[in-house]
């Protein structure tokens, strides 16, 4: 009965999407945002991904609230969790030398690559949202091969709060220099296509990296230690 | 005649009929699957069919990323931006939610023991 219904209820929403979407032309030029963002991004931003212009500069706002959700939902997975009692240490069976070796090697490898990944955001397909990934993915490989090891939760919140705070201090200081709005590019261009261009933008994806790979390892831990 | 046009529309809108695919893929498992974990999954795809019909809105024809990576590059076949940069910070955000999704799971298993949500009073519908 429950499934007929929703079967029903999902047809009829298809057959109205259905007939609005064939309204929609595929691979046309629909928003003119995007055209100036592409013709104007290098000029006014310095960047030479438009991708991140359009992240950090033009809705850098949007971006900062977006990092709040991301904030709001690693705290709330926190205390959902921690509400219960702590376990008593229990005997993990350590990994084989091959894994673990193994493991340690790679460790140190994918955070660079992470970190490659949020310094050239504004040059490469790549960023801060990304790059925190990756540098997550370490820990879960730290997590999953050396068993037993695990990161201190008081550096990693230390590091998240930093990378919020870098953000919001950066945004602050352009609104005080320029007096018009939050997260202005004070810092100068540069030459498009070097690293050190682009003004703010390198310093906020690093910040953004730091903190979204802080999270997400914080989330990685909550979840494991709660599995052990 | 009729086939022909099903076939025209089928040409046009084939990116837009997959990712509504997905989304409804996504709510039907929310809405039939009994099992909270399936209903998360259901929860990911459904956010995964969201963000490939975002994509493929903003797609211009035989356009490339909009990033110049070299001066040769050229602006007026470059995709629209914008609804790169919102998928962007919402694939993050949705491996967040997930994450948040499965503890309050982890918790409900903890105090009823059972995943079902036949069995579960509060969560019956």
């Amino acid at each position: 009965m429950r499934s007929i219904i929703s079967i029903l209820l999902l047809a009829f929403i298809a057959w109205g999407i259905v007939t609005v979407i064939g309204e929609i032309p595929f691979g046309t030029e629909k928003s003119r945002v995007g055209g100036h963002y592409v013709d104007q991004g290098r000029e006014e931003t310095g960047a030479s991904n438009i991708v991140t212009s359009v992240v950090l500069n033009y809705r850098g706002f949007d971006t900062l609230g977006e990092v709040t959700v991301l904030f709001v939902a690693a705290i709330g997975l926190g205390a959902a969790l921690a509400t219960r009692r702590k376990k008593e240490k229990r005997e993990i069976e350590p990994a084989s030398l091959v894994l673990y070796t193994g493991c340690r090697f790679l460790f140190p490898l994918i955070l660079l690559f992470g970190g490659y990944i949020f310094i050239h955001g504004h040059l490469t397909p790549g960023g801060g949202f990304q790059g925190g990934a990756i540098v997550a993915s370490a820990f879960i490989l730290v997590y999953l091969g050396c068993r037993g090891r695990r990161i201190s939760e008081t550096v990693s919140k230390t590091i998240e709060s930093l990378g919020g705070l870098v953000f919001v201090v950066v945004g602050l200081v352009g609104l005080a220099v320029g007096g018009h709005y939050f997260l202005l590019n004070f810092l100068p261009k540069g030459e498009l296509n070097t690293l050190f261009s682009a003004g703010i933008i390198p310093i906020l994806y690093i910040a953004i990296g730091f903190k979204v790979g802080s999270e997400l390892a914080g989330v990685i831990d909550h979840l494991m230690e709660e599995s052990e | 005649m009729v086939f022909s046009q099903v076939i025209h529309f089928l040409q046009n809108h084939i990116y837009y009929i997959g990712a509504f695919g997905l989304i409804f893929i996504g709510l039907l498992i929310i809405l039939v699957k009994h099992n909270l974990i399936k209903v998360i999954i259901g929860l990911s795809i459904l956010e995964t069919g969201v963000n490939l019909f975002l994509i493929a809105v903003g797609y211009i024809s035989n356009g490339t990323a909009p990033i110049f990576s070299n001066p040769s590059v050229e602006t007026q076949r470059m995709v629209d931006p914008v609804p790169q940069a919102l998928v962007l910070t919402a694939i993050v955000i949705g491996v967040a939610v997930l994450a948040l999704a499965l503890s309050l799971a982890i918790r409900l298993y903890q105090h009823y023991g059972i995943l079902d949500l036949r069995q579960i009073r509060e969560q019956k519908w």
